[in-house]
């Protein structure tokens, strides 16, 4: 079987050294470990927005950065999803144009809206489809950075801190949410979290990081959950 | 009010600045054709009407030339990554810097049949380039532009290229990052660059004068008829038409920017 990612990188920045390696199959893999461990900047390099100084990284089979063979996929031809910590949604668009503008495999405007709705559905933010991402609370921001992630019918999704700016009661909330929509969908997924529950409730396998080094790797048992929620709660947050 | 309001929220951004296009023309357009109906009791309309005509026949397709090529060399210079970057934007905005004749100086110069340059291009065109319309509009082009070029470059500096970064994760190839993420988030700088190149564009004087002759009924501007009628009564309408048409252009530019693309 094709492992879905295999990494094996160094990369320098200032006095931090990163030197990583590991693999991952099928399900939700986590990267644990506390700040300035190297995690972000592992789904940075996994993401092709920053190159590293050695090393590979073959997603799905495909080699999208050899150092020694010169080779590096640009971030576009990837073929991957990201969800940021803030969302990052784009402020001048709706909700619904944010996650059209992902959709990959589907030709026409309406044809992507169509994808697009039916991302929107399935986490539960279908109701705010027209809103512009600043009228959003920061849980519904989330739902929605979660269905552009996957709407561009990904091979691998990377998710960085996406719960670490929510409050507790959205956090647990959007972990079911998210554990369920990425299962569901089959697409391989990898976590970054510096929360110890975070890491136990999502990960199928937690990799653990310390100062730029992977220290241990074990596998989770999951429960086998109930269907993610399908309706956005009204949000008690204000942002 | 509120029914208003809610109007305006269903409304898109494309919409939106639709409306304040067909808007901003039509009031040029009503205001002319009143004027003209009113010609009896307006002073000296039959004098300022052509130049106010010419004028806007050179300033909008000079902003909007110097707004695309304006915002395609800010975009360059705020992205690239290349030797000579800075010297470029000072060549760039040179005709700030410099005195508008010294402008209208080179551009005969480039420009003008009788020279080397100015001959190829002639032949190459097919139309002469100075002394007629075409003259005034690359006047008012070359003096729009590095406005246009300078907010366009910082515009687009000020955009979080954490944004550009999420879209390239979506997929999209750069130049649809810029169409679709870039741009629109720097629209507010750019459309203020649009704005006062277009108000440098109705009121360029110095190379116009040089390049289009001050040909009366060819290519006198208002700038330039307002020169030419200095000690005489008819002035004071031009003065008012023009004050009323930068004010009425920079609204109209101006609102544009605000309108969410």
């Amino acid at each position: 079987m094709t492992a879905a990612l295999k990494v094996t990188v160094t990369k320098k920045i200032g006095d931090f050294e990163l030197d990583v390696a590991f693999t991952m199959e099928s399900g939700l893999s986590v990267l644990f470990g506390p700040s300035g461990a190297g995690k972000s900047l592992t789904l940075a390099l996994i993401a092709g927005l920053i190159r590293p100084d050695t090393g590979t990284i073959v997603i799905n089979g495909n080699v999208v950065t050899d150092c020694a063979r010169r080779i590096h996929v640009s971030t576009q031809d990837r073929r991957i999803g990201m969800v940021f910590q803030d969302g990052l949604l784009l402020p001048h668009r709706s909700v619904l144009d944010n996650v059209a503008l992902a959709v990959r495999h589907a030709s026409g405007r309406q044809a992507r809206r169509a994808v697009a709705r039916s991302w929107l559905e399935r986490v539960g933010a279908e109701g705010f489809a027209d809103r512009r991402p600043r009228s959003l609370s920061g849980g519904q921001r989330q739902r929605v950075a979660l269905a552009r992630g996957l709407a561009g019918d990904p091979d691998l999704v990377l998710l960085d801190e996406p719960l670490s700016s929510l409050d507790s009661a959205v956090r647990r909330e959007l972990r079911n949410l998210i554990r369920g929509v990425i299962i569901s969908s089959g697409v391989p997924a990898v976590l970054v979290t510096h929360d110890a529950t975070e890491a136990e409730e999502l990960g199928d396998v937690v990799i653990a990081y310390n100062d730029g080094r992977v220290t241990g790797r074990r596998i989770v048992e999951q429960p086998v959950g109930p269907e993610p929620p399908r309706r956005a709660p009204e949000s008690t947050e204000s942002g | 009010m509120k029914r208003g309001r809610s109007i305006a929220q269903t409304l898109g951004g494309r919409q939106k600045a639709a409306i304040i296009v067909v808007t901003v023309l039509v009031g040029f357009g009503l205001g002319f054709g009143v004027a003209h109906l009113m010609a009896g009791s307006i002073a000296y309309w039959g004098v300022v009407s052509g130049p106010f005509l010419l004028t806007l026949r050179v300033a909008v397709p000079a902003t909007v030339v110097a707004g695309i090529a304006g915002i395609a060399s800010g975009y360059v210079l705020a992205k690239g990554r290349f030797p000579g970057r800075d010297l470029l934007e000072t060549l760039g905005s040179l005709p700030i810097i410099l005195p508008p004749t010294v402008i209208g100086f080179y551009l005969l110069e480039v420009l003008s049949p009788g020279t080397k340059v100015g001959g190829f291009l002639t032949r190459v065109i097919g139309h002469v380039l100075v002394y007629n319309v075409t003259g005034c509009i690359i006047a008012a082009t070359i003096a729009a532009f590095p406005f246009c070029m300078r907010a366009a470059r910082t515009a687009i500096e000020g955009v979080d290229p954490l944004f550009e970064q999420a879209a390239r994760t979506m997929g999209l190839p750069n130049w649809r990052v810029a169409l679709k993420v870039t741009l629109p988030l720097a629209r507010r700088g750019i459309s203020a660059g649009l704005t006062i190149g277009c108000a440098r564009a109705l009121g360029e004087y110095g190379a116009t004068l040089m390049v289009g002759g001050d040909i009366n009924g060819k290519t006198r501007t208002m700038s330039l008829a307002i020169l030419d009628s200095f000690t005489t009564p008819e002035r004071n309408t031009m003065l008012l038409i023009l004050v009323l048409m930068a004010i009425t252009a920079m609204t109209g530019v101006g609102l544009l920017g605000r309108s969410r693309a």
